[in-house]
């Protein structure tokens, strides 16, 4: 395998996200585990980094970590549970669950190792980033973009409208 | 480009877990995210690695991370109205369509 | 007249149809509607009688085929003859003085009306049987006197004994009817045609062979024997008593039973050319007579003694008539023939009045046993003597009818030594019981008082017939007075083959005088006079007495021989249809029974146990995977995702060269079991937390 060299920073980066996640989904404290969420992203934001894709990275810790995981933090905190502090946040599925996830782990392990796409470009993206993805969403992605605005507003709209004081 | 998939599937692993394992709402919500993000990182390696005269991975993974924003926000409100409704986002109560 | 004869027979028809349907309740018009029509045909019957004289008794014929078929020609059609025209006279004449005193005789009767539409009937029946020109309507008309002597016998049928007679008579007379109906086969195969001159033609002409006559002349005999009660058809007669006296005087002595010997004239052609056939005749003839006369000696009913002197005198007649074919097979042209018709004549005269005068005595002291009467003499003052004439007249004395006739039976027995013998016997005894039941019956002490005390004289309507009949009693028979000049004696008008010239055999008068007085001497030292005991005499022949008395045990012999064994078989015939024939159709029902109940138990058990079954299943089953479905999202996305696990290696296993089943098996078996893994878990859980709902 020709790699060009992920370095120490990938491997860094990779613990960070490996730990955090699991922090995210065993931590009995919900905020805590919120938090263990923006630490998982902004390590996915550095991800992005390494594979030279600068504008999503930037776009990740802004939307990502600085609109939705402050809204989930908002929601954690208008949730708040007095007990759940006390019990365990894993339920009873745990078992099966974990050994069906550790065999999905090791059956996409096998494909991926199986799958040949080794076309491994020694070189970078021959892009510069910004400009490119402002050039695409105006011509090729002009569709999905649009698309997803019409996304975001009703996205904005049901959230109001479900969110809304009880009348009565 | 093997570590990349190696995380990303890893990542997604845990989010997995996650899903179907926390009790609370909201957890199953972050643990989500987790998987989203681990399928982002697969679109932009594989856009670094193997497509690389074209942003389409990366495009995809712009717009995964918009409707991923969209769908936490009805998720949570969402959310919120469970807590109107029963008094607590515990995955436990929440079977009523059981035999 | 003579074209119209056949009202003769039609007007008491009408009599019938009128009263049957319209006069039921009407007695006196019924009565006066039947004896207005027996009176005009008795009217026309004489005319007719004078015209046949006046033709010098050329026979009238005049028929109607309805039918030709080959070999059956049956028609309707009179023939008018001498002997037809005597006989014609003969029934309208018994039967209008009948009918005259049935009017005393039945009144009070409750079935009065139908007595005389019976009697209509039955004189139709007659008069149709005297007047037929074939043999086919002689046939009908033969089983209709038959039908209405039946129907007369029984006018009582609430009696059991009435209703077993007419059975008997009219059972007997069919047996004898039986061979008639051969004859009549016979007829028709070998002569073509029924008519009268058809037949007699062929039977001249040589055109049947002699055996073939001999036969079909038996048994058109048989029809005569059965009907003219002889032996062995003989019992029915004295059993017919049971009926009203006017019936017994018309039917049993005058016509019904002279229909046999009417027959054996009629049929004379066929007799004279079989000399066997005609022997035949005269032997049973005479068989019957002596023994009928045998019998009558000891009987005590007044009835019967008449019935069986009703037989013997038929007798008589069918010997004189059998003698006659004979005599006539062997070229010699005796008396017989005029004798059996003469007597015929004048038999139904006195024996008629001799019934009806027994029913006056009947009517008068309310019993038939002679041994109960006595002394009526000076009680009833015309019916004892009208009586007394009668028996003369049977008896033979001379100047009566009867002498005549009888002299011209022995006539014809010249030929016959042995049949004289017993002819002569025969009227000794005839004379004997006929003067026994008068001296008992009208002389001496009454021997019961209460009987003597209650009898009277009985009324006119039933005494003027008497008077009528005795008249002609007396004088009818002079026509066959042998002295006549041709014109006058009935030889030359009823006869056949040519006309017979009687000649008076004064020996044969004489001692047939001899025998009748003594027979009447005998009586009177009996039974009058009592100077021999009736009683000592019985004792000293006591097995012959019984023998008599109780008829020859024929009626027995009969009842074991024949009827005993017919219903045994019929009760075994029934036997056999209810428990073999019905078992059979009872065994096909229990079957269906069976089966249905079978297939009922397979239907419940085995069908619907299948239904049952698959329910069955379906609930053990849904009783084990219902623990699966929690309402858990989580819980489903887990599984979810474990088969998809196993999805992908199955695809990976058979996306391979040489995919190894038994590890798709494994595959497949571990997704059973993670199922089936969950839905125990997840039982159990839910068990732990009381969160089971109950199975309902």
């Amino acid at each position: 395998m020709e790699v060009p060299e992920a370095g120490v920073v990938f491997w860094i980066l990779s613990v960070v996200i490996i730990v955090s996640g699991m922090l995210v989904v065993s931590l009995k404290n919900i905020f805590h585990c919120a938090l263990a969420l923006v630490v998982c992203l902004f390590a996915v934001a550095g991800i992005y980094l390494l594979l030279e894709a600068e504008f999503l990275a930037a776009a990740q810790v802004l939307i990502y970590v600085g609109a939705v995981a402050i809204l989930i933090i908002f929601a954690v905190m208008l949730t708040t549970d007095l007990a759940s502090g006390k019990i365990t946040q894993t339920n009873e599925n745990a078992t099966i669950a974990f050994v069906a996830c550790v065999m999905f782990a090791a059956v996409a392990m096998f494909l991926i190792k199986k799958t040949r796409v080794w076309d491994i470009s020694p070189f970078g993206l021959s892009f510069d980033n910004v400009s490119a993805i402002g050039k695409y969403l105006m011509t090729e992605f002009m569709l999905p973009f649009e698309v997803v605005s019409v996304l975001l507003l009703a996205a904005l709209i049901g959230a109001v409208v479900l969110a809304r004081k009880e009348r009565s | 480009m093997f570590p990349y998939l190696a995380l990303s599937a890893v990542l997604f692993s845990i989010g997995l877990f996650g899903v179907l394992t926390r009790r609370n709402v909201i957890g199953i919500l972050m643990s989500l995210e987790l998987m989203f993000n681990a399928a982002n990182i697969n679109f932009v390696a594989f856009n670094r690695f193997v497509a690389t005269d074209g942003l389409v991975g990366q495009m995809f993974a712009i717009f995964i991370v918009v409707v991923a924003a969209a769908e936490a926000v009805v998720g949570l409100s969402i959310v919120l109205l469970i807590y109107r409704n029963w008094r607590g986002i515990g995955t436990d109560n929440i079977h009523v369509m059981k035999w | 007249m003579t074209e119209y004869s056949f009202l003769i027979a039609l007007l008491p028809l009408l009599a019938f149809v009128m009263i049957v349907f319209f006069l039921r309740w009407k007695e006196q018009l019924s009565a006066a509607f039947s004896i207005m029509s027996i009176l005009a045909s008795w009217v026309m019957s004489v005319v007719v009688l004078i015209e046949t004289i006046a033709r010098h008794g050329v026979a009238y014929e005049a028929y109607y085929k309805f039918l030709d078929l080959a070999g059956f020609v049956p028609e309707i059609g009179i023939l008018i003859d001498p002997l037809a025209a005597v006989m014609l006279v003969v029934v309208a004449t018994i039967g209008a003085a009948v009918e005259i005193y049935s009017v005393g005789y039945m009144h009070g009767d409750p079935l009065f009306s139908r007595f005389f539409a019976y009697l209509s009937l039955f004189l139709f029946s007659m008069l149709g049987l005297v007047l037929a020109n074939n043999f086919f309507m002689i046939f009908i008309f033969w089983e209709l006197v038959g039908l209405t002597s039946y129907l007369l016998i029984g006018f009582w049928f609430e009696k059991k004994s009435a209703a077993d007679a007419c059975k008997k008579a009219f059972l007997t007379t069919r047996a004898g009817d039986l061979g008639f109906l051969v004859g009549l086969f016979m007829i028709a195969v070998y002569a073509g045609t029924f008519n009268y001159g058809g037949v007699f033609e062929q039977v001249a002409a040589g055109a049947i062979p002699a055996g073939i006559l001999t036969a079909i002349a038996i048994f058109v005999f048989c029809g005569a024997v059965g009907k003219s009660a002889q032996f062995p058809l003989h019992v029915w007669l004295p059993d017919a008593m049971e009926g009203p006296t006017p019936v017994s005087a018309l039917i049993h002595a005058a016509t019904m039973v002279a229909a046999g010997v009417y027959l054996v004239a009629r049929s004379m052609p066929l007799f004279v050319g079989s000399a066997e056939a005609s022997m035949v005749v005269a032997v049973i003839g005479l068989i019957t007579s002596f023994m009928a006369a045998s019998i009558a000696l000891v009987q005590n009913d007044i009835k019967r003694v008449l019935a069986y002197s009703t037989i013997s005198q038929l007798g008589y007649m069918i010997m004189a008539l059998g003698l006659y074919g004979y005599d006539y097979t062997q070229g010699h042209h005796s008396a017989g023939y005029l004798a059996g018709t003469m007597h015929l004549m004048t038999h139904a005269f006195f024996k008629g009045l001799l019934f009806l005068a027994a029913g006056s005595v009947i009517h008068a002291v309310h019993t038939n046993n002679i041994q109960e009467m006595g002394g009526l003499w000076s009680k009833m003052k015309l019916t004892a003597p009208a009586f007394i004439i009668a028996s003369l007249s049977i008896s033979g004395i001379f100047p009566l009818s009867g002498f005549w006739s009888k002299d011209e039976i022995i006539a014809a027995t010249l030929n016959h030594p042995v049949f004289m013998v017993f002819t002569l016997a025969i009227a000794f005894m005839t004379a004997f019981y006929m003067f026994r039941l008068c001296f008992l019956t009208f002389f001496g002490k009454p021997r019961d008082q209460q009987c003597y005390d209650h009898a009277h004289e009985s009324p006119r309507n039933m005494t003027y017939p008497l008077v009528f009949l005795a008249f002609m009693s007396i004088f009818a028979g002079w026509v066959g007075m042998p002295w006549l000049p041709d014109y006058l004696h009935l030889g030359s008008f009823m006869y056949h083959g040519q006309a017979y010239h009687a000649h008076p055999h004064y020996a044969l008068m004489i001692i047939s005088t001899i025998m009748a007085v003594s027979g009447i001497w005998l009586a009177y030292l009996f039974y009058y006079k009592k100077s021999i005991s009736a009683d000592r005499v019985a004792e000293k022949l006591k097995p012959l007495y019984t023998l008599l008395y109780n008829k020859y045990y024929i009626d027995e012999i009969y009842q074991a021989v024949i009827i005993d064994p017919v219903m045994a078989i019929a009760r075994f015939m029934w036997k056999f249809d209810a428990g073999i024939i019905d078992g059979l159709v009872n065994g096909t029902a229990w079957l269906t029974v069976l089966w249905s109940d079978a297939k009922q138990w397979f239907d419940k058990w085995i069908v619907d146990g299948a239904v049952n079954a698959t329910g069955w299943i379906v609930r053990q089953g849904a009783n084990v995977l219902r623990f699966v479905q929690t309402g858990r999202v989580q819980g489903y996305a887990a599984f979810i995702l474990m088969m998809v696990v196993l999805v992908v290696l199955c695809k990976l296993e058979l996306s391979q060269q040489d995919p190894g089943w038994p590890r798709l098996a494994a595959l497949f078996a571990a997704g059973i079991g993670v199922l089936m893994l969950l839905s125990r878990l997840s039982a159990a859980r839910q068990r732990a937390t009381g969160n089971i709902k109950q199975e309902e």
